[in-house]
């Protein structure tokens, strides 16, 4: 049975449950002729009852779903002869490994007759295990669904048993949301810990050399990769500071003419504008950098005699800077038009013009909102992975010149992790070490500016 | 009481002074985004059109039953196997017929796309009368032709800045006064998938991973976040386990998009043994990542239905629950639908994640499943951008054009969502 056709018969069963069950409930108010009637409308039972099927099919389902390699896997080890996994050199997963890519009706020459046979069991248990579970499934949703259509009578209240059970799905599926960050945090910190044990902290944290290519033999020159992570953190550093010299500047001129000066009906046509360039994908704006802004720089510093890199910091930082003009703007409008307006007031009357106001009452008084919205702008330039990955280099350096190449935290992630790795060697476990340090950065940036913003809603409101 | 009074009448004219130069700054800050805007559209307008279309070569073939059918079986089986690259081989020498040298033929023959071997086998399979017979036919022209042909500035260039060597040029020249170049629409770019040969490369491939990667992201994210903004914003009580679910999805709003590339792979990859690139881990790495954003949607639109619905509601004898489920939820629809649409827009446009979990590999084939490998289409993007052949640049400008129409088209259903849907009230 396959997935489809088990939606099919899962969805009529389901709706014939639910409708039997109201049935049973409707003819059994009919029989009472001396009140009380059922407690709950008879569609209360057939939801009851409903649920009764849906929950375990789902929740087995689940189960089967995530677990379902594991069994095979296993299945396929206990059905292997004991000499045959001993002959084999690479250990078991390997040889399962080996024995799926099998194909058992066009085996390559020269393969173990035993792992044809094999493969030919892995691929009839594959096929046939989705059919007896879903067939399982069902009969176990419908035989619970069947024994929840005894409790309909006088004494049982369907309405408050259904809307507490929603209410707990309701409950559940918010918890996805921690389900989510438990799991970024432990699979991060697991394998930043595996990293670790093989390159000690501090040299990972205050190391001036990066350079992750592991040995390919053993006993090769520089067989070790070094793992200092200074010279990525400073490229990091410098390719947002060149974004944020670009953004900060004209997000905060538009935002201050757009909230201070602006008429309406300007307003409504260039904030819309402005948004436009935060909904275009990222990997639009690589493009852009890459073939356009970064040859055009090349030849345009060129010509002043000046040698710059294709992929110079200045090129994917000024892109991503234009990327994070809208964050900025929208959030310094924001917390402008919140300044009351008893203070611009004030200062119209001691006879200031309007730039004097905006610059010596209206800023310093925004002035901390401002900040948070630089800072959620900084950990989203930190975070940036597409732009970077396009535009800027690769090879880690330490510099503070914006016209070299260097790379960044989430420029390493993609390069160590891209392509197929074996997943124990120091170079991928790096981009676990270093994924968890963007992730803390950007988690404690966001926390401090909301912080920030919050505390200075707080005081006008 | 005089003097102050001409300080400031001193000062006032320097004071308006910059107050407009104060007020065009703003302007110059607006004017600026917007010019960089329009910059990026137009860059790549300017680049992806040239992609929708592709050049053709007009020859004369002869189709030898020597070569496809030596011994004249008319089986399907042995023309599958005929050399068809000899037949173009054969009638491009025939055109160029003062081209002797081995090494000179070898460049001709590959003016044209190998993509049209198949082309004609199908058409003799399809018409077996064709063999023995002449026929006139436009052939898709390789990527560096094309590329030449539609810049012609290349032309000009010294031969070492040049795709193709002067003695080629010479020969397209030959094409062009004899009118047998022409240019036509690019079918291969709508309804293929990825191509190492640019002039064979499609967009469709990738369309299909995109929508199957989005179909498991709306089907995970959206139960699961109305679900969650329903109950925290109208069931739930007001405590410390709330509020620590609303910090957690507050956070993971913010959290850079690669890092839930990690979780797919370290989880879903390695924990799970999902299958590699395929659209259905990727469609979940993108549901956490578009669950907080229909969540806050949802509770935004749920906040802005009055009190008074609910309160009739409760007052008539429903429960809380019945008065969110019947009335509230119904009425906050609208609202939650722009917000999911906005969310599923962004999802399109992502693609870090994605590299992480191993969508960014070549794939040739259509996929038709949701465990099957795939790319999407800003990986596609991606992976055009990274390969070294010229003919790319202007695909990959054209694949960004297709994303941002499906982008416009997505954001433009939102905004209509909105206006004719959602009540002020």
């Amino acid at each position: 049975m396959g997935f489809w056709s088990f939606f099919i018969i899962f969805c009529i069963l389901g709706y014939c449950i639910h409708w039997y069950a109201k049935n049973k409930a409707l003819r059994y108010n009919a029989k009472i002729i001396k009140e009380p009637k059922l407690p709950s409308l008879p569609s209360y039972y057939g939801i009851y009852s409903f649920l009764w099927f849906l929950l375990p099919v789902l929740s087995i389902l689940l189960i089967w779903f995530f677990s379902k390699s594991y069994l095979l896997d296993y299945i396929l080890i206990q059905s292997i002869p004991k000499e045959t996994i001993t002959n084999f050199d690479g250990g078991k997963t390997m040889m399962i490994d080996v024995i799926k890519s099998i194909n058992p009706e066009k085996p390559f020459p020269g393969t173990d007759p035993n792992m044809i046979e094999s493969a030919k069991y892995y691929n009839q248990i594959n096929f046939n295990s989705n059919s007896y579970v879903f067939i399982f499934i069902l009969i176990i949703g419908l035989l619970l669904s069947l024994i929840s259509l005894k409790k309909i009578s006088t004494f049982f209240q369907a309405r408050q048993a259904v809307e507490k059970t929603n209410i707990k799905i309701l409950l559940l599926c918010s918890i996805v949301a921690i389900i989510a960050t438990i799991g970024i945090i432990f699979s991060l910190i697991f394998e930043a810990v595996r990293f670790f044990e093989k390159i000690p902290f501090f040299d990972f944290l205050f190391g001036l050399t990066w350079s992750p290519q592991t040995a390919i033999r053993e006993g090769q020159v520089a067989s070790e990769g070094t793992f200092g992570a200074i010279p990525v953190f400073s490229g990091t550093l410098l390719i947002t500071l060149v974004a944020m010299s670009i953004s900060v500047p004209i997000g905060l001129l538009s935002a201050i003419y757009l909230s201070e000066y602006a008429k309406p009906y300007i307003r409504t046509i260039f904030k819309p504008l402005l948004e436009v360039l935060a909904g275009v994908p990222t990997v639009v704006y690589g493009f852009f950098a890459a073939i356009t802004v970064g040859p055009f720089l090349k030849d345009f510093i060129g010509l002043f005699g000046f040698n710059i890199a294709s992929e110079s910091a200045i090129a994917a930082g000024g892109v991503m800077g234009i990327m994070i003009i809208p964050f900025i703007s929208s959030l310094s409008d924001d917390v402008i038009s919140a300044v009351p307006q008893s203070l611009r007031d004030g200062s119209y009357a001691m006879g200031a013009t309007k730039s004097e106001t905006i610059k010596k009452i209206i800023l310093p008084a925004a002035l901390p909102g401002i900040v948070g919205a630089i800072l959620l702008a900084v950990s989203r330039a930190i975070g940036e992975t597409m732009i970077v990955v396009m535009a800027a280099g690769i090879a880690a350096k330490l510099t503070a010149n914006p016209f070299e190449a260097v790379t960044t935290v989430t420029v390493q992630i993609v390069t160590l992790l891209v392509g197929d790795q074996e997943f124990d060697s120091a170079k991928t476990l790096a981009a676990f070490a270093l994924g968890i340090t963007l992730f803390f950065a950007t988690l404690f940036l966001n926390l401090f500016a909301l912080k920030i913003v919050r505390k200075y809603k707080e005081q006008y409101e | 009481m005089n003097k102050t009074l001409d300080t400031i009448k001193k000062t006032l004219n320097k004071r308006h002074n910059k107050e407009t130069r104060f007020k065009y700054y703003g302007i110059i800050g607006i004017a600026l985004a917007i010019l960089f805007l329009f910059i990026i559209l137009s860059t790549i307008v300017f680049q992806g059109k040239k992609a929708f279309f592709s050049t053709y070569i007009q020859l004369e073939l002869f189709f030898d039953p020597q070569i496809i059918d030596p011994d004249d079986t008319l089986n399907d089986d042995d023309i599958k196997f005929a050399n068809f690259k000899k037949i173009i081989d054969e009638s491009l020498k025939k055109y160029f017929d003062d081209v002797t040298e081995k090494k000179e033929l070898r460049n001709l023959s590959k003016f044209i796309s190998s993509s049209e071997e198949e082309n004609l086998m199908n058409k003799i399979l399809k018409d077996k009368e064709l063999i023995g017979k002449k026929k006139v036919l436009w052939l898709l022209a390789s990527s560096n032709i094309d590329v030449i042909n539609k810049n012609p500035y290349m032309k000009e260039l010294p031969e070492e800045d040049r795709l193709i060597s002067n003695v080629e040029l010479k020969w397209i020249k030959k094409l062009e006064i004899n009118n047998d170049l022409k240019s036509d629409y690019n079918k291969n770019f709508f309804f293929k998938a990825d191509s190492t040969e640019p002039e064979q490369a499609g967009i469709w491939g990738s369309v299909v991973g995109s929508f199957f990667t989005l179909f498991v992201t709306l089907l995970l994210s959206f139960p699961i976040a109305v679900a969650a903004g329903v109950f925290l914003e109208e069931l739930a009580p007001k405590n410390k386990f709330t509020d620590f679910v609303e910090v957690n999805i507050n956070n993971l709003a913010a959290v850079p998009s690669i890092i839930f590339g990690l979780l797919g792979l370290a989880i879903f990859l390695n924990l799970m043994n999902f299958p590699r690139s395929a659209p259905i881990v990727g469609g979940m790495v993108l549901a956490l990542m578009t669950l907080p954003t229909i969540i806050i949607a949802t509770r935004a639109s749920l906040k802005s239905v009055p009190p008074s619905i609910r309160e009739a509601a409760i007052g008539l004898g429903a429960t809380k629950f019945q008065a969110v489920n019947h009335h509230v939820l119904p009425l906050a629809i609208p609202g939650i639908m722009t917000g999911t649409i906005i969310g599923m827009s962004r999802a399109l446009g992502e693609s870090a994640p994605l590299l992480m979990i191993g969508m960014v590999a070549f794939i040739v084939d259509i996929p038709s499943t949701f465990f099957e490998p795939a790319t999407a289409l800003p990986v596609q993007i991606y992976l055009w951008k990274s390969t070294a052949a010229r003919g790319f640049v202007e695909l990959t400008a054209a694949g960004v054009m297709i994303l941002l129409a499906f982008l416009i088209l997505m954001n433009g259903f939102a905004v209509f969502v909105r206006h004719k849907f959602e009540k002020k009230w």
